[in-house]
């Protein structure tokens, strides 16, 4: 009689650990070969990945989904804005901007989390419209017109693009690695039990409403990073284009393709949307029709995404945020269940 | 009419809540299906009823095969099905429930006027919120809905349950109308004397399998008790999943 | 004051108009679709294509426009709802989002950034007015606009409760199962009410036209008011839309008092109010927060 393994890594998840630390490193000195337009570039992806990760957080784990993650991002922008122009260091406005988002969304959460799937999804998008609005209202801001962060300006160009692609890749590798510490810590046993069913989770003593709140302020200060961080790069700030529910578009577009609920699929999203934006960017609106049609289209027939897709099939996991149970093969079924749930190996929070 | 049900298999995820059962009711039987809670008798009568397909096997109705017909199609047929916990449309009202059994447009005798006949309990509720009614109010709303469809095969799941002995006599004589009318009657029930005394044939459910079939005249009740548990089960020693 | 206020009123039955939809599918489906206000729009746009091209006037144009929203319902449900319905609740918000991302760059493909308006090809209809005592000036076609918002919330209401298809639709809405378990198509139901909601959403969209602009974009404005004014109209009967769309018409009539920007503000602000009010006084969470608009038409 053989026993119940019980295993936390796979052997390909363990290179895929070296790997990861290999990527990085392989990142940090990357602008030492790259052009100036390319650093850029690469710095939008790490955003990218920050965005995708974050709404996968709250959507693929949480089980909420917002349209209106906008206004954290618009957010982090406009504070970083006000914190620079009461003097702050820039690249120190970036972070505090994030973490005042952070605190900001905790008080959004007791009243939001109370809504439900597409109640909270436009209740969301309303916190957003009216967030856009009072922005608008600050003198600082002068509407539409927008400002920027001018005090970055005393850094010469190649000094900002470096720091600021280093800060992003920082940003990215920490969030991503919380999300990681998260998800395989206890909380991340809470966090798929309320993924697979949330009345189950809750009637087994799960902290349901506490988990997803977690996860509403650790996407909430993420995204506040992001839209920091695409201030950094952009270095204007105009209201409409930071509120815009086109960044929650794109969450949602590299999520769904990538793989909701899958740590690895959001961070293949982001990739994809990355490649198709160098790309299919320069078409304008059929590019965003296109993203439209493909959310769409992902959604009605492959919801699992790319990577949740060819994680079922080949049982394929780089980065093991849960445990594997196998069963043994032969133990004795006298329960009358179905032989085929002892020989697949199942993941089990 | 009749309705034949030959080797079928109602699965519940990995669970197999029906496991090849058959039996066959003739026009005008009224059929007593009895068991221990779990056994698969109210899976069974939702499946006839198309509420879960069926993994495998057949239902028969008037020669027609019902595989993958959806429920209101078999209204249509002539198949009703009065639901365990009756779910009435608890935000509308009497009439407008009994209107409902309506939908499926089968021409016969059934009318609301009809149905506040036979259930004179009723009357006075007419336009009252089902979910303001009690609950042999319930009952007879439940029941009024499917007859309103003018079915020949009419499944009853618990009548009786949570309902005073007093309203269920009630139910019952109204019944005894209905069987002498010639509509077919399959019911589920607990209480074995009633469910042996309105009934000519009975099928005794043990986990998920039929334990005894027979005759209600013929049949003992300690011989029905025994399948209940198990006891009676012919070939014993397990059978294979 | 009592002008504004009267404006105000008028306005809540446009936003009546454009809620009565959003409630209605989310009350027989349990699905929010996000591509609302861009269907809206898109009937606008069809609209203004009838009357500049083919010289159709608006109001004529609508026996096209409005059986054309039908079968759009009508394939929005069998062809996207139905089947990512059937993934769970989270995954037709996704889908309609991408609906309303595609209908909105489509509009913008085909018609350009500029503001359009149905104004123009309604003749004087767009600007004279009565006057009322108290010399109350009150434009035709708003007074228009609020009539049709009673009109087609009462037609929905004695629909819902006297016909057999409309018994058949609620009873879907309150329980799919058991409505086919009494001989009630639910697909069909579903279908037939997707067809419903478009036509008043054609309809909105019609008076959006008319009564200011649009450009391809405004779908997700008109989304937020329809959401916002079924939300604050919320438990209740259909009427309660009616209720909500005066409340946020008002609110957003005494924000523009108070700053020159606060229109927006003002419904936004309501409409948080009255979700916070409605929250910690009836415990329940805001399950079905929507649900209870439609379905309890009686």
């Amino acid at each position: 009689m053989s026993a119940t393994v019980i295993e936390r890594g796979t052997a390909a998840s363990r290179i895929a650990g070296i790997g990861v630390a290999a990527i990085i490193l392989l990142l940090a000195i990357a602008p030492q070969f790259l052009s100036a337009g390319a650093v850029d570039r690469v710095t939008a992806l790490f955003i990218y990945v920050i965005l995708a990760a974050m709404w996968n957080a709250l959507a693929g784990f949480g089980g909420l989904v917002s349209v209106g993650q906008q206004v954290f991002f618009g957010l982090g922008a406009y504070f970083a804005i006000r914190l620079a122009n009461a003097g702050l260091n820039p690249f120190v406005s970036l972070f505090v901007s994030a973490i005042i988002v952070g605190a900001i969304s905790w008080p959004i959460s007791l009243f939001m989390l109370r809504l439900k799937n597409g109640e909270f999804a436009i209740g969301m998008w309303v916190i957003a419209a009216l967030t856009h609005l009072l922005v608008n209202l600050d003198r600082l801001i002068q509407g539409e017109t927008g400002t920027s962060l001018i005090s970055l300006n005393v850094y010469d160009a190649s000094t900002r693009r470096m720091t600021i692609y280093w800060l992003a890749l920082a940003s990215m590798t920490a969030l991503l690695a919380i999300l990681f510490g998260l998800l395989r810590g206890s909380t991340g046993a809470a966090i798929r039990a309320i993924r697979d069913n949330e009345d189950a989770a809750a009637s087994v003593g799960v902290r349901v409403t506490g988990t997803k709140r977690l996860l509403f302020v650790l996407a909430a200060f993420g995204i506040g990073v992001a839209g920091a961080l695409w201030l950094a790069t952009s270095i204007t700030f105009q209201p409409k284009t930071y509120f815009n529910v086109q960044w929650t578009a794109y969450m949602i577009f590299m999520v769904l393709v990538g793989g909701i609920g899958t740590f690895e699929g959001a961070i293949l999203g982001a990739l994809l949307f990355f490649l198709i934006e160098t790309w299919f960017g320069g078409t304008g609106v059929w590019y965003l029709i296109g993203l439209g049609a493909t959310a769409l289209a992902f959604s009605l027939l492959l919801p699992r995404g790319l990577w949740g897709t060819l994680e079922e099939r080949f049982g394929w996991r780089l980065l093991p945020v849960g445990y594997r149970v196998r069963l043994p093969i032969n133990a004795s079924d006298t329960t009358g269940a179905s032989p085929a749930q002892a020989t697949t190996s199942r993941e089990k929070a | 009419m009749s309705l034949s049900v030959e080797d079928l298999v109602v699965r519940h995820g990995l669970l197999q809540a029906v496991r090849g059962v058959s039996f066959s009711v003739e026009r005008g039987e009224t059929l007593a299906l009895v068991g221990a809670n779990g056994a698969g008798k109210t899976t069974l009568l939702r499946a006839i009823a198309g509420a879960h397909q069926a993994a495998s096997g057949r239902v028969v109705f008037d020669g027609a095969d019902l595989s993958g017909v959806p429920s209101h199609e078999r209204v249509r047929k002539g198949v009703a099905l009065v639901p365990e916990g009756r779910r009435l449309f608890v935000q509308m009202t009497v009439e407008e429930n009994l209107l409902l059994g309506r939908t499926a447009g089968r021409s016969g005798d059934w009318s609301v006027e009809r149905v506040l006949e036979t259930f004179p309990n009723l009357k006075p509720r007419r336009h009252a919120k089902a979910g303001h009614l009690s609950g042999g109010e319930q009952q007879a709303t439940a029941i009024g809905r499917a007859l309103m469809s003018n079915p020949e095969l009419l499944l009853l799941d618990e009548v009786s349950l949570g309902l005073s002995p007093l309203v269920v006599d009630r139910v019952y004589a109204s019944l005894h109308g209905l069987i002498s009318s010639g509509t077919t009657i399959i019911l589920v029930e607990q209480d074995l004397n009633r469910a042996l005394s309105v009934s000519n044939k009975v099928i005794c459910m043990l986990e998920g399998r039929v334990a005894l079939a027979g005759d209600s005249r013929n049949v003992s009740r300690d011989e029905v008790t025994k399948a209940y548990f198990g006891l009676h089960r012919k070939g014993a020693g397990g059978v294979p999943a | 004051m009592m002008n504004q206020i009267v404006q105000g009123i008028l306005l809540g039955g446009y936003y009546a108009l454009i809620a009565c939809g959003l409630s209605f599918m989310f009350s027989v489906m349990r699905i929010i679709n996000l591509a609302h206000g861009s269907l809206a729009i898109l009937s606008a746009f069809a609209l203004w294509l009838l009357a500049s091209r083919f010289h159709i006037s608006p109001f004529l144009g609508l026996v096209i426009v409005l059986p054309l929203m039908a079968v759009i319902g009508w394939a929005l449900q069998r062809f996207l709802l139905e089947r990512s319905a059937r993934g769970g609740a989270l995954l037709p918000i996704l889908t309609t989002f991408g609906l309303a991302i595609v209908i909105d760059n489509v509009l913008f493909e085909q018609f350009g950034a500029d503001t359009r308006s149905l104004a123009p090809f309604i003749g004087s209809l767009s600007y004279d007015s009565w006057e009322w005592p108290g010399s109350i000036y009150v434009g035709k076609l708003a007074v228009i606009i609020f009539v049709a918002a009673v009109v087609l919330l009462g037609g929905l209401q004695l629909f819902l409760t006297h016909t057999g298809l409309g018994r058949s639709i609620r009873a879907t809405s309150e329980d799919p199962d058991t409505a086919g378990l009494v001989g009630v198509d639910a697909r069909r139901a579903n279908t037939i009410a997707a067809a419903i909601a478009m036509v008043t959403v054609g309809l909105a969209g019609a008076f959006l036209g008319m009564r200011a602009t649009f450009d391809p974009y405004a779908g997700a404005t008109q989304l937020l008011f329809a959401f916002e004014a079924a939300v604050i109209g919320g438990a209740g009967s259909l009427w309660g839309t009616l209720i909500g769309g005066i409340v946020l018409a008002l609110a957003q009539t005494l924000g523009a008092t108070v700053h020159p920007q606060g229109f927006l503000i003002g419904g936004h602000v309501a409409f948080l109010i009255v979700l916070f009010i409605r929250l910690y006084t009836s415990g329940l969470g805001l399950r079905g927060l929507l649900g209870l608009a439609a379905g309890k038409a009686s």
